[in-house]
């Protein structure tokens, strides 16, 4: 009578299945392959996707490139952190460490920046507020993203991948600015 | 020699040494709840901002704690004793190598206990994940290595027991379907510490000084291996306990053999991709990757969980149906035993898995989407969905059932028993839904302060967010109170349970067997295949179950309309390329 004896037919499984579970699987199936074909669907049309550019780095190269970039954009200083404005459309290089993303960015509206991103110790999230875009940032690799702020404000980025005792207060600063 | 006594009540054979070893088990998944429970009250309490009770280095202690006891020690205790329940028990067989399933046992109570002091001295706060190069102490890694090692040994012993079932022919025809599910979880879980053991021993080397660097993209990747995949043990673990708790309260069949066995093979083939679901925003990965392995490909596993979805409660509905209660659709549900822990348990477990961490799981699963929830307080409520809901609700409606038939004992409080599931769910479904409402806010998880205390920086995040956390606190609280009531029934069924006959006094609910007069079988009867319908209803009829078609697709609504919500989300946040 039940699920847990030996079904009742020696050769279960040349029983028919019911008309209600076959609809129920076709239309699940269906469904699956809809939910499938989203992803590359929103490659190719929609706004919204993650390159594959990543390279393998170390914590000085990363870094070195990290203070080229403030020493030719620097544009000011707030809580001890340099405020960085590179041009529109050029490699932007941002660092997170214990326990601060470093430096603070200042970049315009519509435009793009090819941001690197990569991570001086241990793991970071990269939490970008109140627009939340959600990246995982890992030592060793360098990851390349193409970001387009389309609308001006003062954006946080919260760190969401625990990183220690200071892992609350590691936040950091973009300001999109209107061209 | 004798080594079998027959449940009075249920009817099920106990093989002495299996018994023993499942009462310690479960036992042992009971103590980790506890534990699991306790650190809760902290991290719930202090996520909650308003009381924000511990100090940082505490809370994430706690949380640590929290995390392995319940996601690891509770669940895989409890597991390896479904497995010896699904091999001796429904097939009537001896257990094979008991010696080796009590130094498995061993091992992962030594295991469990040496993770524990580890991370109570301090410095191995490194979350269940403990993600390279943030390092803990080597015997918080040991305690993992020997818990896996002491797990694998519990797997191949429900092995060799189907072996031994097989040769002795103790039943006739195929496995039940129960003990198919438990197949699956157990094959899942011999790939699943695989996994594991690839990645903690060499981690556990490096935190000794033998390696001197553990690549830390490598190490999410493998380490997801045995992460998602253990909570994909889970799933089949909980689907299996599912049918056989259908089949006990109400004699359900399966709708079709065919149709369920399939879908718990496409687990087995597709499951384990699943580690790809935390590695979407990961440097390195190309999409093509991500999107196919995310998928399961193309979904395989999601279709499977689908089936079970329409396939358990559509047993229950043409059982029900049989004994005449027939009218409009859904006076098969109305009138089943909601006063019934067993039931009301098994119930929940399946709606809250189903509509809640299903469909979440998809939609945060999907490759872009994820850009937009990895790693916020979304990410926990989904898995307080399936996990602390889907497969612990199962098992605490489990233990309902195993109390007196394998503890021989009464319940402790029928009223507790009674309220417990409905306390328990309510309670976590209002913290699992009001923090996947802070997650889409991008509250983020594992984080000691959302005021950002001590930041050179400020953020402040809205007051909704705020209140989300604080009513999701209220009802993790309330989640708490209702786990708090299953302990207190079981430890106290046992303690003070009325007890049935054949007796067991307290030394025997922790493992020492009955009195050996209670052990007078020596061999079951061959266990017999399930008695053929009077009428084949299979095949012809056509809508056996036409109520739990309705929420089936009530469930596939949902599901459209949330998913296609979430792509309208993504749409409005920075074009990235």
């Amino acid at each position: 009578m039940t699920s847990y004896l030996p079904p009742s037919e020696r050769i279960w499984w040349k029983v028919p299945v019911g008309k209600q579970e076959v609809i129920w699987i076709g239309i699940a199936l269906i469904w699956c392959l809809i939910m499938f074909f989203m992803m590359p669907y929103w490659h190719l049309f929609g706004k919204q996707n993650l390159s594959n550019e990543a390279y393998q780095t170390t914590p000085a190269k990363f870094q070195a490139r990290v203070d080229e970039m403030v020493a030719q954009y620097q544009v000011g200083e707030e809580a001890g952190i340099p405020i960085v404005r590179p041009p529109a459309g050029s490699d932007v290089y941002l660092l997170g460490r214990l326990w601060q993303w470093y430096p603070i960015l200042e970049l315009e509206k519509d435009q793009s920046y090819r941001i690197h991103l990569s991570s001086m110790d241990w793991q970071h999230g990269f939490s970008l507020q109140p627009v939340n875009i959600n990246l995982q940032i890992v030592p060793g690799y360098e990851m390349v993203v193409t970001m387009t702020p389309d609308q001006a404000g003062d954006y946080a980025i919260v760190c969401n991948e625990y990183c220690g005792i200071g892992h609350h207060a590691m936040l950091g600063k973009i300001y999109v600015k209107e061209n | 020699m004798a080594q079998f006594r027959v449940c009075p009540d249920s009817g099920f054979y106990f093989d002495k040494s299996a018994e023993s070893l499942m009462k310690v088990n479960a036992i042992a998944g009971a103590v980790s709840l506890l534990i699991a429970g306790i650190l809760a009250i902290g991290v719930i309490l202090t996520r909650w901002q308003e009381v924000h009770l511990l100090p940082a280095d505490l809370f994430y202690q706690a949380l640590t704690g929290h995390g392995i006891n319940a996601l690891i020690f509770w669940i895989i205790f409890f597991e390896i004793a479904i497995l010896y329940f699904a091999s001796s028990t429904l097939l009537r067989t001896r257990l094979a190598a008991p010696k080796w399933a009590w130094l498995g046992f061993i091992l992962m109570v030594v295991g469990a206990v040496m993770n524990n002091v580890a991370v109570a001295q301090g410095n191995s706060s490194v979350m269940m994940t403990s993600y390279a190069p943030m390092q803990a102490e080597p015997h918080f890694y040991l305690g993992l290595i020997l818990f896996a090692v002491g797990a694998l040994i519990g797997v191949f012993v429900f092995f060799g027991t189907l072996v031994i079932a097989k040769d002795d022919q103790t039943y006739e025809g195929s496995v039940p379907l129960v003990t198919f599910g438990a197949i699956t979880a157990a094959i899942i879980a011999v790939f699943t510490i695989a996994s594991g053991a690839v990645i903690l021993v060499p981690t556990f080397l490096w935190s000794i000084g033998y390696i001197n660097h553990i690549d830390a993209e490598m190490y999410r990747i493998i380490w997801w291996g045995l992460g998602h995949s253990s909570q994909q043990i889970n799933v089949a673990a909980h689907v299996s306990v599912w049918y056989l708790l259908a089949g006990i309260l109400f004699g359900a069949r399966p709708m079709s053999e065919k149709v369920s066995r399939t879908a718990f093979l496409l687990y087995i083939l597709f499951l384990q991709l699943a580690c790809a679901h935390h590695i979407l925003v990961d440097p390195g990965i190309s999409s093509e990757w991500k999107v196919f392995n995310t998928s399961y490909a193309m979904y395989l596993a999601v279709l499977a969980s689908m089936i079970h979805g329409l396939t358990v409660p559509g047993a229950m509905e043409v059982a029900q149906r049989e004994k005449g209660l027939t009218k409009g659709l859904f006076e098969w549900l109305r009138k089943a035993p909601w006063g019934n822990p067993v039931f009301s348990g098994f119930f929940f477990s399946l709606v809250i898995f189903g509509f809640i961490g299903g469909i979440t799981g998809v939609v945060m699963g999907t490759e872009q989407i994820n850009l937009i929830i990895h790693n916020t307080i979304y990410v926990p409520a989904h898995f307080h969905a399936t996990v602390a809901v889907g497969t612990t609700l199962a098992f605490m409606a489990l233990t309902y059932l195993l109390i007196p038939v394998l503890f021989r004992r009464s319940l402790f409080l029928p009223w507790v028993a009674k309220m417990q599931p409905y306390v328990f769910s309510a309670g976590m479904t209002i913290m699992i839904l009001f923090m996947l409402g802070a997650g889409t806010l991008g509250v983020s998880r594992r984080h000691w302060d959302m005021d950002f205390t001590g930041a050179a920086l400020s953020f402040e995040y809205p007051g909704t967010a705020y209140m989300m956390m604080a009513v999701g606190g209220i009802g993790g609280v309330l989640g708490i109170l209702g786990g708090a009531m299953y302990l207190l029934v079981t430890v106290g069924s046992l303690v003070f349970g009325k007890k049935l006959e054949p007796s067991a006094g307290l030394f025997q609910s922790f493992g020492v067997p009955l009195s050996s007069g209670s052990y007078n079988i020596q061999q079951p009867e061959r266990l017999p295949m399930a008695p053929k319908l009077a009428v084949e209803q299979h095949g012809s009829a056509g809508f056996e179950a036409p109520g739990t078609f309705v929420l089936a697709m009530a469930l596939l609504v949902s599901f459209v309309v949330y998913y296609f919500i979430n792509w309208d989300y993504l749409a409005s946040v920075w074009p990235l390329s």
